[in-house]
């Protein structure tokens, strides 16, 4: 009780137990009564085609890899305009390497290729 | 002592060579193609013969100094230095380096001199000579140094050189093979001698005065009385350790066999290196150490007995050999185990004198074992010579005069040196009458091994082909010309170190200054005598026997091969099976080891690659089971599941990296928990 | 906010010069690369001059996070050097096999930055970062020889087991801050002090946890498994890189963490540390017996020289620290040089590994054959060559810190080791046939990192005395 974080393992212990409750139950309860139409993997009504696990060209990661980095990198923008004043040119100047750096990145994707599609 | 005097020419005693080897190693192939041989030979041997030159003005430079002052130091620069340490890179000369740089120089320049008939029709007349000149170089260095650390420089230069020169014809892989044996026994003595090094520097430290510089140790050695580590006193266990190193380098029971292999090389380069210069080193770190040796009393107990086990052992191998070197291999091996007899019983002297006499009379009998295989066509079997002293009588007659001297024939250097260690070995405080009594016993045997070789060489009917004995021939001059200089040496050398009974002893009161007065006899001089007398008996004896045996063949070797059933003979001819012993135990114990340590890398791995497999299989097959009996039946799916553990299988075994990451994983838990063991 | 950015000025440079090569990359033609060679040489050693000018300077940055003292100069101006070198015997090997070279150049020069970091990080997540930027960028120049699938598989591993090994390195840190309060050295050190917190046993698994992430940095037995394969895979010079860069620059963060401000966690490992020694060098050694490639033989060769090193962090204090920089000094020189005539070797698709391609080279190519003898026996421990003295200060250093035993199985260990380096000499001398071996004409950068790696040899062996001194100055620039 002393522990002010105490609460918080409180509220995951509780919202786990709720999770795996709720699974049991369902599982308990309800009736099964299974058929091979019924174990298909359900692709909207149509009959299913082939292994639902299926190969996607690399090109998507690839994307999504390039997304994520310059994301996650434009999102240190926001904390340095929120202190801008008090940053002042020394923040200005860091967040210029720091952008620097970031189009050079941009760039050799670019030319690299790795923004085109075919 | 205390004012060494300052010189600014003994590097280049040590320099030269290095200049030599470095022009030949770099141009010498060139030269040998554009100008000519004899270009090469000049660079090679006015080196070695400056050296001498500059040798001998180091030597009278010497002898104009009063005996205590004998002392001449050049310091060229500091080398290493680290806290309490200081290394430089000085040579120095005093009485006792002073005769090891002349017989280096001397002895070396007439092999090379001897080397230019010798080597003349090899292709690779130019690296032999940038070798030799390495290896004089490297041998200077040794004798010259001025501490521990230079002189493990040369001790390992002149090791690397003999490998080098040992495997000289590489086509022939017996030779490469020969070399390696060579090169790793040495590194075991020289594991011996750089532990020694650390252990000597140590307990000075420990004192205060942390130091690897001969005079410094010599002026603090006593500091080192009554320390002990291990329960063993410091000093007898640091000169243990050196004495192994002697013990490869200088060839002594148990780290011998590399000797008799090395013969593989040029012959020259086994009378300059294999039985002249390099292998004594041992015999003069000794000698130069001796005042360490001397505070451990344990030590030289053992020197002694390693001494005149190898001196007999070696011997009893070379009475049945029939490789014209082979026995002068063992010999070798014999005679530096007389040296070591010496200095076992604190007769440095004696030691380095043996070491003087033996090197010109040994290398007198290589060189002409040399120019005989030179004039047989490369045949070294000498079951197949015989007769050869008309056709080679210049050879015939300098080897005499060197059989004559080893054997110890009255009044030849021989003589003198053996009979010093003998009566040293009897008289000093360390010897004792056993020690003579198998010395004796070695020298009879010494007798009849090297009169059996020069019977069966040089006397009776010529064994060989036709062919061979159309073509024999002497050598040319500048191959005999060296065997004169070196018979006459063989004779001469003994005069400088004469018997208290005859008169003064020159060479005990030039060393004095390093060793110390020479021992008073116990004995009197009539005592001396009669050992002498005695000695000169059994070599006599075992003189007889070789002329009876193979000389007049009034007896048929055989009687003496077949005692005990031939098993004797067996033994010796086999060399007691030492090399095979070793082979099996050593050579295949570390491979035996290699290969458990690569069993373990891969069989282990694999195994917990395989096991964490199988689990996975096995656990993807009960749940393919449970799928089909459960939900479906169908059999087909048993074929799905079976694939799918297969996928996992493969998925699992791909890398082997899951392996890796339990090893680490499992080396952590186990350090832990060892860890929390020890902790509690 | 007043920092002070001077001590970042070499490691900004790397930076600087690696964003130029890989930008410089896109825009010229493929027979223009070799301006990419210049411009990073010219680049480390602008870098390099930078870090002599700030020699002697003793600053922080960055709360003091990253400090500036001897000690990191030397180990910066160690990897500018390893960096040079590598990028030298590279410019024909990348031509050969395909590797893009602007990027390789650039990945070498950013792993070198990562390093650097981790010299002169004075705080364990800025040690860590350093580590990952190192780490990241090996990883990726190991499997930059796509079209061979070992490259690939080696890269793969690398990554895996450096990510594994990373994770404990990590959970170390945290238990030492969860334990110390800090990250920052000064820091723990203090709040060791005031509290007595050593000897909790929360403190003790998180320094534990470091050693193991360290221990696989520097390829210590038993965490050595991916060398072979990895060293083996890798391009040769990436190799040769891993060997002497990637392990001096653990041992640096080993040596700034716990040879000075944290000896006391240190000394409580002692014994299971002296069994890490020894393990390493005689696994290492006896493994490396059996091997019949050579780039193979000298990756278990770099384990049993791991081993050697570790000696000198077990001794620890003035003289263990002296000997560790100058044997990682002469470890690099002879190191560079054995890898580099093996690059010399290669020819097109073959690689020429084996001990049998080095028949004969002695006499096809003198140069390399006697260059090759000299690392070989250098390597041995042979006087009076870099690796002799360096061995005799490592060996010095156990037995004056007490350790005899360490010493003496040292040195019956580079007695084990004299066996398979000999063989090399052998085979290029004794035996006929083999590979051809680039001349000079075809490959002047490489012969110049050979030439260059055999006067460190030779030099750092016959006049240590300079070398020496600045390994001391350095060390003890950590007081």
């Amino acid at each position: 009780m002393t522990h002010p974080f105490f609460p918080v393992l409180v509220l995951f212990f509780f919202a786990g137990s709720v999770v795996l409750a709720l699974l049991l139950i369902a599982q308990m309860v309800g009736p099964k009564r299974p058929n091979p139409v019924k174990d298909e993997p359900f692709e909207s009504g149509n009959p299913p085609k082939g292994d639902a696990r299926i190969r996607f060209p690399v090109k998507f990661y690839l994307v999504a890899m390039l997304f994520l980095i310059f994301d996650l990198e434009g999102v240190f923008l926001y904390p340095w305009a929120v202190l801008f004043r008090r940053l002042g040119i020394f923040g200005l100047v860091e967040m210029g390497i720091f952008l620097t750096v970031v189009v050079v990145g941009f760039v050799y994707a670019w030319k690299k290729g790795a923004l085109d599609w075919e | 002592m205390e004012h060494p005097i300052q010189t600014d020419y003994l590097r280049w005693i040590v320099l030269l060579p290095l200049l030599g080897a470095g022009w030949n190693g770099l141009l010498g192939a060139q030269l040998q193609k554009r100008v000519g041989k004899w270009l090469v030979s000049l660079f090679a041997c006015a080196p070695v013969v400056f050296s001498f030159l500059l040798s001998l003005a180091a030597f009278f430079g010497l002898l104009a100094l009063k005996p205590e002052e004998r002392f001449l130091t050049d310091r060229v620069y500091a080398w290493l230095s680290l806290g309490s340490l200081h290394v430089d890179v000085a040579f120095w000369v005093d009485p006792l380096s002073a005769v090891m740089i002349l017989v280096v120089t001397g002895i070396g320049g007439l092999i090379h001199i001897y080397s230019i008939g010798y080597m003349h029709e090899d292709r690779s007349y130019w690296r032999y000579f940038a070798f030799l000149n390495l290896f004089t170089f490297a041998m200077l260095l040794l004798v010259t140094a001025d501490n521990l650390l230079l002189m493990f420089i040369g001790w390992e230069g002149v090791g690397l050189c003999s490998y080098a020169l040992i495997g000289f014809w590489y086509q022939d892989h017996v030779n490469t093979r020969a070399g390696n044996k060579a090169f790793i026994v040495n590194r075991v003595g020289d594991f011996g001698f750089i532990l020694g090094i650390f252990l000597i520097f140590w307990s000075l430290d420990q004192q205060g005065h942390g130091t690897v510089a001969f005079r410094e140790i010599a002026t603090f050695a006593s500091l080192l009385q009554g320390q002990e580590i291990w329960g063993i006193g410091v000093v007898t266990l640091a000169t243990l350790f050196l004495f192994l190193g002697a013990t490869g380098k200088s060839a002594q029971i148990p780290l011998y066999v590399w000797l008799p292999d090395a013969m593989q090389g040029p012959t020259p380069v086994s009378a300059l290196i294999h039985a002249a210069t390099m292998v004594t080193a041992g015999v003069y770190m000794i000698a130069r150490l001796n005042f360490l040796f001397s505070m451990a009393p344990v030590t030289l107990e053992v020197v002694a007995s390693v001494g005149v086990a190898t001196a007999l052992l070696a011997a009893t191998i070379a009475l049945t050999q029939t490789d014209i070197k082979r026995v002068l291999a063992y010999s070798t091996i014999s005679q530096l185990g007389y040296m070591f007899l010496a200095a076992g019983v604190a007769a440095y002297g004696a030691a380095i004198f043996h070491l003087m006499t033996h090197a010109f009379f040994k290398a007198c009998l290589f060189l002409g074992s040399g120019s005989v295989i030179h004039a047989m066509g490369g045949e070294q079997d000498m079951r197949k010579m015989g007769g050869l002293s008309r056709s080679l009588p210049w050879t015939f007659w300098t080897f005499t005069i060197a059989v004559l001297a080893i054997a110890g024939t009255p009044l030849t250097a021989g003589f003198f040196s053996k009979d010093e260690i003998l009566w040293q070995a009897f008289s000093s405080p360390h010897g004792s009458s056993w020690l003579w009594l198998l010395g004796v016993a070695g020298a009879g045997m010494t007798a009849f091994y090297m009169f059996r070789q020069l019977f069966l060489v040089f006397f009776g009917e010529c064994r060989a082909d036709h062919h061979v004995q159309e073509h024999l021939h002497e050598s040319p001059k500048v191959m005999t010309l060296p065997l004169v200089v070196l018979a006459v040496g063989s004779i001469a050398a003994g005069w400088i170190g004469l018997p208290g009974i005859f008169g003064p002893n020159l060479f005990a009161q030039w060393l004095e200054p390093v060793l110390g007065a020479a021992h008073e006899a116990h004995g009197s001089g009539a005592a001396e005598g009669t050992l002498m007398v005695f000695s000169v008996g059994v070599a006599a004896f075992g003189f007889y026997l070789a002329y009876l045996i193979y000389y007049r063949r009034a007896l048929a070797p055989e009687h003496f091969s077949s005692l005990a059933g031939g098993l004797l003979y067996r033994l010796s001819y086999n060399k007691y099976y030492i090399d095979e012993i070793y082979q099996f135990v050593f050579i295949r114990g570390t491979l035996l080891l290699a290969r458990i340590g690569v069993w373990i890398d891969q069989y282990i791995i694999d195994f917990i690659v395989d096991g964490s497999a199988r689990t996975t299989a096995l656990v993807s097959w009960v749940n393919g089971l449970f799928d089909n009996y459960v939900i479906d039946g169908i059999v087909n799916q048993l074929a799905d599941s079976t694939f799918a553990a297969g996928d996992k299988f493969r998925k699992v075994q791909t890398g082997n990296i899951n392996s890796y990451l339990y090893v680490i994983l499992g080396a952590v838990i186990v350090a832990i928990i060892v860890k929390l063991r020890y902790w509690s | 906010m007043e920092t002070n950015l001077a001590p970042l000025l070499p490691s900004a440079e790397v930076v600087l010069t690696a964003l130029s090569v890989l930008l410089l990359d896109l825009f010229i033609r493929k027979d223009e690369k070799g301006l990419l060679v210049w411009i990073s040489l010219i680049g480390l050693a602008l870098a390099g001059g930078m870090a002599l000018f700030l020699w002697g300077s003793h600053e922080g940055a960055f709360q003091d996070s990253i400090l500036l003292d001897d000690f990191a100069l030397f180990f910066t101006e160690l990897f500018l050097g390893a960096a040079a070198i590598t990028i030298l015997s590279s410019v024909h090997y990348v031509r050969e096999t395909n590797i893009h070279e602007g990027e390789f150049y650039a990945l070498v020069l950013l792993s070198t930055f990562g390093m650097i970091l981790m010299a002169a990080a004075n705080d364990l997540i800025l040690f860590f970062l350093g580590l990952e930027t190192m780490s990241i960028g090996v990883y990726i120049l190991t499997g930059m020889w796509r079209e061979r699938s070992q490259a690939s598989e080696a890269a793969m591993k690398y990554f895996l087991i450096g990510a594994f090994a990373t994770g404990f390195l990590l959970y170390g840190i945290a238990l030492i801050y969860g334990a110390a309060g800090s990250t920052h050295l000064g820091r723990i050190a203090s709040a060791l002090g005031q509290t007595k917190s050593h000897g909790s046993i929360i403190l003790s698994a998180g320094v534990f946890l470091l050693f193991v992430g360290l221990a696989f940095k520097v390829a210590a037995v038993p965490f050595h498994f991916w060398v072979p394969d990895v060293y083996d895979g890798a391009p040769t010079p990436v190799s040769a890189f891993m060997a002497v860069a990637v392990k001096a620059a653990a041992f640096a963060g080993w040596a700034r963490i716990f040879l000075y401000q944290l000896s006391p966690l240190q000394s409580e490992w002692t014994l299971p540390l002296k069994a890490l020694a020894i393990l390493t060098m005689t696994v290492g050694n006896l493994l490396a017996i059996s091997q019949s490639s050579v780039k193979r033989m000298l990756a278990y060769s770099s384990i049993a020289h791991a081993g050697y090193l570790l000696i000198a962090l077990v001794a620890g204090g003035e003289s263990g620290g002296q000997a560790l920089l100058f044997y990682l000094l002469s470890y690099a020189a002879m190191t560079f040089g054995a890898f580099g005539v093996l690059i010399a070797l290669k020819e097109g698709e073959n690689d020429h590994e084996a001990y049998s391609d080095f028949a004969g080279l002695g006499f096809k190519r003198p140069f390399l054959g006697m260059a090759m003898s000299l690392f070989m026996l250098s390597l041995a421990g042979f006087p009076p060559l870099a690796g002799f003295t360096g061995k005799f200060y490592l060996f010095r250093s156990a037995v004056v810190a007490g350790h005899i035993d360490l010493a003496i199985i040292g040195a019956l260990n580079s007695l084990l080791s004299v066996v398979y380096y000999l063989r090399v000499i052998v085979m290029m001398y004794m035996e006929e046939g083999g590979a051809e071996g680039k001349p000079f004409a075809r490959a002047p950068y490489l012969y110049l990192a050979i030439a260059i790696a055999v006067l460190g040899t030779v030099y750092l062996g016959v006049l240590p005395a300079p070398a020496l001194d600045l390994s001391r100055i350095s060390f003890i620039s950590l007081h």
